[in-house]
C-alpha cells in the first residue's frame, strides 16, 4: 500500500553497526530486557496507527531507571535513534519505530511504589497501566481521573507522552492536570526529578512542557499522580434526538446552565447501530443521534442535576429519555460507548480523528465533515466527547483496498483542517505522532514551529529521542539525528 | 522607577518592534502589565520598561463555549465584570497581590498568567496554569509566536502555554491569553470546625479531602491569625474551614455529609453568602499579614501533610506566624525579622520536598536571597538552555527570576 507519510531516511551507518550494537546492548542490561530475533521484534512494528510498520534494530524492556539512562546514554554517545514505548496504543503512531532505531519499552517498570492517602498522590512506575492506579486505590475510596478508552492497557508513561484525555475530563481535566511529579532520564542518560507531592513545582513549568511531549524530552520512569475522592455514586442517562444538530445544542445549553456533567458523551446514527450491534445496550434506533450524560454524587445530588438536565433535553426536543435505574444499567449504557472502537473494527477499517472544536462549532463541523466523506464516497461514525469539543470521527474503509485506504487518509486530513479552521486543533488528546505531523504546518506558522522545536532541542540536541515524530520532516533547520548544531539559530528560517 | 523610560504600545507588531529593538541593541527591558506584582521577585536590572497596559480589551467570549480571549493588559476587574454579567467565573480565584504587598495599580489578566496566580479552588480546579488554554507572544528576538488555542482539550506540539505560566515575562512578552471560564456556583457554603490544632487540622482536611463531597477550598487558621478573617467574625479559638459550592439541592447533601463527619473532631458551625465568601477572599489575598509592613513573606508549597510539620519546626528556632490552604500543601509564612531563607528551604527538603517564594521582602533582601527556590543543577541547567531557546540576548526581565537569568 502507498504510504502518504513519510519516515526519516534510515541512517545506514547504524543499520550496517547492528551486530555490534547488539553486542553492546547486551553488556548494558540483563538479556531477558533484550529483544533482538525478528519473529519477536514483530509486534513492536506498529501500535494503535497499525497502517504503518517498521521494524526496530531492536528492543529493550529494562527494569530500572539506571537501565534506560545506560541505554540512552549509549545511544546518545552513538547517534542512534530511540523510541519510547508504553503499552503501544497510541492512535497516532507515537510508538511506531524505525529501522535505524532502538525501542525502550516501559513495560517492565510496572510497579506501583507507593499510595499516599492523606497528600493523596500515589507515585508509580511508567509502565502500569493506567486502570491499575484506580484499581489499587479504589477499596479506599479514590481513583486516578484521566479515563482513555484504552485504559486496561495503556501505560501511565504512554499517557504522560500523549497527555491523554478519556471521558470524564470534562470535570476532572487530562492527564496534564493530575500529575504532580516525574523521574525522567535525560538525552544524555542524567536523571531528574521535576515536582513531587506538592501541587506546584519550582521554576519554569517543565511538568506540564514534559505532558504531552510524546517521547521528544526524556524518558519518564516513574511518575507522581494525584488521587481524587470517589464519588459516592455515578449515574448515566441517555437522550436521543431527532437530529444532531439538536443534540449540539443541548450540550451547549447544558454546559452554559452552569452544570458541569461529569461526561457528555455524542454518537451519531451510523456509531449508533454499530456499537448496539455489538453491546446490545438497548440504545434507541429510531434517532439520529445519542447523547449519554452522566452525573456523580449521592442519589439526592443525582436527581437534582438530572432534573435540571432533563428539562434542558426537553426543550431541545429530546426524543428518547432512558435514566438508568441500576448499576447494571448504567454498565450496559456505558459498554456501547466504550467499545465504539473495537465493535468498529469488527465491521469495518477504520481511522479515528481527534480533533477538537469550539463548542459553538460542533453542529457546523459535523456538518461539514459528512460532506468531506460523502466527497470521498466513504463512510463515517461519530462518537466523541462532545462536552469538551473533542471529536472522534472514526472513517470507515478497507484496507486491502489501497484507492480507498489513502482516500481514507485524505478525508481524515480534511476533517482535521476543518477542525483548525473553526478554531479548534488537529489533536485534543491522540497526540500528533506521524499522523497528524505533516499538518502542523496548517495550524502553526513557521515561527511557531520553530519556537517548539529551539524547545525540544534544549532537551535532546542530537533529535534522537523520537525523531520522525510531531514536527514536519522539512524545514527542521538541520535539526536531524546525527546533527549536533540541531538547536541551531533558526530565527532567520523562521 | 519614575524617571526610567516607559513604553506603551497599542498593538502586537509595536511589542515585537520594541524588543527586536532591544535585541538587537541587546539593551534589557522590564516587562510589565499593571505593575502590582513589581516588587515580586528579584529586581530587574533594566533601564527601560515595556508595558502592556494599552494592550487591552477582550477579544473573544462566547459564554456558551466556557472559553474567554482578552489582550495581556486588559485589567482583571474588567475581565470579572464580563464574567460575572454572564454568571461565570476565573475558576482558579488569582490573588490580589495589592494589600500584601502594598502596591496600587490594577493587576491585568496576563499578569495573572505570568505569575500562576492562583487561589484556594486551586486544590479542586487546578491552577492559573491549568486554566490557560493558548497564548500568543513575542519571544525574546521580536518573533510573534502562540501556541495553544481556545479549546479545552489540546495536544498539538508541544505545550508552550504551560511553559510561560509562571514565567514572569523572562521567556516572552505575552500579547493575548485565551482561558478556560466556568459558570458561578450557585450555592457556596464554608464549614468551619473550631479548635483544632494545625496537626489535627491537617488530618481533618485530609479526611475532608478524602470524601465524596467535592470540597473546593481547605485552610487553616491559627488562632494567631483569627482576628485577621471574615472582619473578626469566627470565634471559638483556630479554625479548619472547608468550602463547599455547586448547586443548592446537591450542596445541601454535601454539607449534611461534611458536618457529620467534622463533628466528631470539633465544634461544627456553617457559614453562607457573603460572610463565607468574603473568608475565602481574604484567604485569597493572605489578609492577615497584608500588615503594611515588610515583614517577610513566603509562600511554601509542600506535601499537604508536611505543611504543619514544617511551621512546628521552624517555631523551634525562630519567630514566624503562619497559616495554611490548599489542605494544608500551601503555607503562607511571616517571619518575625529575617527571612531565614537557608533554614525555611532545608526543613522543606527534609520533610519530603516543595519549594519556598519569597513573596514579600524589601529590595536589599530580594537581591541577597533567591526569591525563587534554587533549582538543582541540571534542572537549571534545562532551565538556561530553555531561556537560551527563547530570549538568547536576555533581553526580557533580566534578574527577575535569578540573578543570572
Amino acid at each position: 500500500m502507498s504510504e502518504l507519510i513519510a519516515f526519516l531516511e534510515p541512517d545506514r551507518a547504524v543499520i550496517d553497526r547492528r551486530p555490534s550494537i547488539i553486542a553492546d546492548l547486551a553488556g548494558l542490561l540483563p538479556e531477558s530486557c533484550l529483544i533482538t530475533e525478528e519473529r519477536e521484534l514483530v509486534p513492536f512494528d506498529t501500535d494503535a496507527f497499525v497502517s504503518y510498520r517498521r521494524m526496530p534494530l531492536a528492543v529493550v524492556l529494562p527494569e530500572t531507571t539506571a537501565q534506560v539512562a545506560a541505554v540512552l546514554k549509549y545511544c546518545n554517545d552513538n547517534a542512534i535513534p530511540v523510541i519510547p514505548r508504553g503499552a503501544g496504543t497510541s492512535l497516532s503512531g507515537g510508538a511506531i519505530p524505525q529501522e535505524d532505531a532502538i525501542v525502550i519499552g516501559v513495560s517492565k517498570l510496572n510497579r506501583i511504589l507507593e499510595v499516599d492517602f492523606p497528600n493523596r498522590a500515589a507515585v508509580v512506575q511508567a509502565g502500569v497501566t493506567n486502570i491499575s492506579i484506580s484499581q489499587a486505590v479504589e477499596a479506599d475510596g479514590f481513583f486516578y481521573a484521566p479515563d482513555p478508552s484504552s485504559q486496561l492497557a495503556c501505560t501511565i508513561g504512554g499517557n504522560i507522552g500523549m497527555n491523554s484525555g478519556g471521558a470524564h475530563c470534562l470535570k476532572y481535566g487530562v492527564t496534564t492536570n493530575n500529575l504532580l511529579g516525574v523521574k525522567m532520564v535525560m538525552f544524555d542518560g542524567s536523571v531528574v526529578e521535576i515536582g513531587g507531592k506538592a501541587l506546584d513545582a519550582a521554576g519554569y513549568d517543565l511538568l506540564g512542557l514534559i505532558c504531552g511531549s510524546e517521547g521528544q524530552l526524556g524518558i519518564v520512569t516513574e511518575a507522581t499522580v494525584r488521587l481524587i475522592a470517589k464519588p459516592e455514586g455515578a449515574r448515566p442517562v441517555l437522550f436521543g434526538f431527532d437530529s444532531s444538530i439538536a443534540a449540539g445544542a443541548c450540550v451547549t445549553d447544558i454546559i452554559g446552565s452552569g452544570i458541569i456533567p461529569v461526561a457528555i458523551e455524542f454518537m451519531d446514527k451510523p456509531a449508533i447501530e454499530i456499537c448496539e450491534a455489538f453491546a446490545q445496550a438497548g440504545y434507541p434506533m429510531d434517532v439520529e443521534a445519542l447523547l449519554i450524560v452522566e452525573v456523580e454524587g449521592s442519589d439526592a445530588e443525582m436527581d437534582a442535576m438530572l432534573a435540571r438536565i432533563i428539562e434542558i433535553a426537553r426543550k431541545h426536543g429530546v426524543k428518547t429519555i432512558r435514566e438508568s435505574q441500576s448499576a447494571t444499567e448504567a454498565a450496559l449504557i456505558w459498554k456501547g460507548r466504550k467499545s465504539a472502537f473495537g465493535a468498529t473494527g469488527r465491521i469495518a477499517d477504520y481511522i479515528c480523528m481527534d480533533g477538537t472544536v469550539p463548542l459553538g462549532q460542533l453542529s457546523h463541523v459535523l456538518e461539514k465533515t459528512s460532506e468531506i466523506i460523502d466527497r470521498y464516497g466513504l463512510r463515517v461514525a461519530n462518537v466523541f466527547h462532545a462536552g469538551d469539543g473533542n471529536m472522534h470521527p472514526l472513517i470507515l474503509f478497507d484496507a486491502n483496498d489501497p484507492e480507498e485506504s489513502l482516500k481514507a487518509e485524505m478525508a481524515g486530513n480534511d476533517i482535521l483542517k476543518l477542525c483548525v479552521d473553526a478554531g479548534g486543533c488537529l489533536t485534543g488528546e491522540h497526540g500528533v505522532g506521524i499522523e497528524k505531523r505533516d499538518l502542523m504546518r496548517h495550524q502553526y506558522s513557521d515561527a511557531d514551529l520553530a519556537q517548539q522545536m529551539r524547545v525540544r532541542a534544549a532537551f535532546d540536541p542530537k533529535w534522537i529521542l523520537n525523531p520522525s515524530k510531531v514536527f514536519p520532516l522539512e524545514g527542521r533547520n538541520g535539526s536531524q539525528p546525527g546533527n549536533q548544531s540541531a538547536a541551531g539559530d533558526d530565527r532567520t528560517a523562521a | 522607577m519614575s524617571t526610567t523610560d516607559i513604553q506603551y504600545p497599542q498593538t502586537e507588531e509595536e511589542v515585537a518592534r520594541i524588543v527586536l529593538e532591544a535585541n538587537e541593541a541587546r539593551r534589557p527591558i522590564e516587562v510589565r502589565g499593571g505593575g502590582t506584582r513589581l516588587d515580586l521577585g528579584r529586581p530587574v536590572q533594566s533601564a527601560s520598561v515595556l508595558s502592556v497596559a494599552k494592550l487591552s480589551g477582550i477579544t473573544n467570549y462566547d459564554p456558551s463555549e466556557l472559553v474567554m480571549a482578552a489582550r495581556a493588559g486588559t485589567p482583571l476587574a474588567e475581565i470579572e465584570t464580563a464574567l460575572a454579567a454572564n454568571n461565570q467565573m476565573l475558576t482558579f480565584e488569582p490573588m490580589d497581590h495589592r494589600p500584601l504587598l502594598g502596591a496600587s495599580g490594577e493587576p491585568t489578566i496576563g499578569g495573572v498568567f505570568a505569575g500562576n496566580v492562583s487561589g484556594p479552588r486551586r486544590i479542586s480546579a487546578g491552577a492559573a496554569r491549568d486554566n490557560l488554554l493558548g497564548v500568543r507572544f513575542v519571544n525574546g528576538s521580536g518573533e510573534i509566536v502562540k501556541s495553544g488555542g481556545r479549546v479545552m482539550k489540546n495536544v498539538t506540539g508541544l505545550d508552550l502555554v504551560k511553559l510561560m505560566a509562571g514565567s514572569w515575562g523572562t521567556l516572552g512578552v505575552m500579547s493575548e491569553v485565551i482561558f478556560k471560564v466556568l459558570p458561578r456556583p450557585e450555592t457556596a457554603v464554608t464549614v468551619v470546625v473550631s479548635g483544632l490544632n494545625d496537626a489535627q487540622a491537617a488530618e481533618a482536611m485530609a479526611a475532608a479531602l478524602a470524601m465524596s463531597v467535592e470540597v473546593s477550598g481547605a485552610a487553616h487558621l491559627p488562632e494567631s491569625v483569627i482576628s485577621k478573617f471574615a472582619g473578626g467574625s469566627l470565634k471559638g479559638g483556630p479554625a479548619t474551614v472547608l468550602r463547599l459550592e455547586g448547586l443548592t439541592p446537591s450542596v445541601e447533601v454535601r454539607t449534611g455529609r461534611l458536618v457529620a463527619e467534622m463533628g466528631r473532631r470539633g465544634t461544627v458551625s456553617v457559614l453562607e453568602g457573603d460572610v463565607s465568601d468574603g473568608l475565602w477572599r481574604d484567604i485569597r489575598d493572605v489578609r492577615p499579614f497584608a500588615d503594611g509592613t515588610m515583614k517577610p513573606v513566603w509562600k511554601v508549597s509542600v506535601a499537604p501533610s508536611a505543611g504543619h510539620q514544617l511551621v512546628a519546626a521552624l517555631r523551634l528556632k525562630t519567630g514566624v506566624d503562619a497559616f495554611y490552604d490548599w489542605q494544608g500543601g500551601l503555607v503562607w509564612l511571616r517571619m518575625e525579622a529575617d527571612p531565614d531563607a537557608d533554614l525555611v528551604r532545608q526543613y522543606i527538603k527534609v520533610l519530603g520536598g516543595g519549594h519556598a517564594t519569597l513573596v514579600r521582602a524589601d529590595a536589599a533582601t530580594r537581591i541577597s536571597v533567591p526569591v525563587f527556590e534554587p533549582q538543582p543543577k541540571p534542572l537549571e541547567a534545562l532551565a538556561r538552555r530553555i531561556k537560551d531557546q527563547f530570549d538568547p540576548a536576555g533581553v526580557l526581565n533580566p534578574g527577575r527570576m535569578t540573578a543570572t537569568m
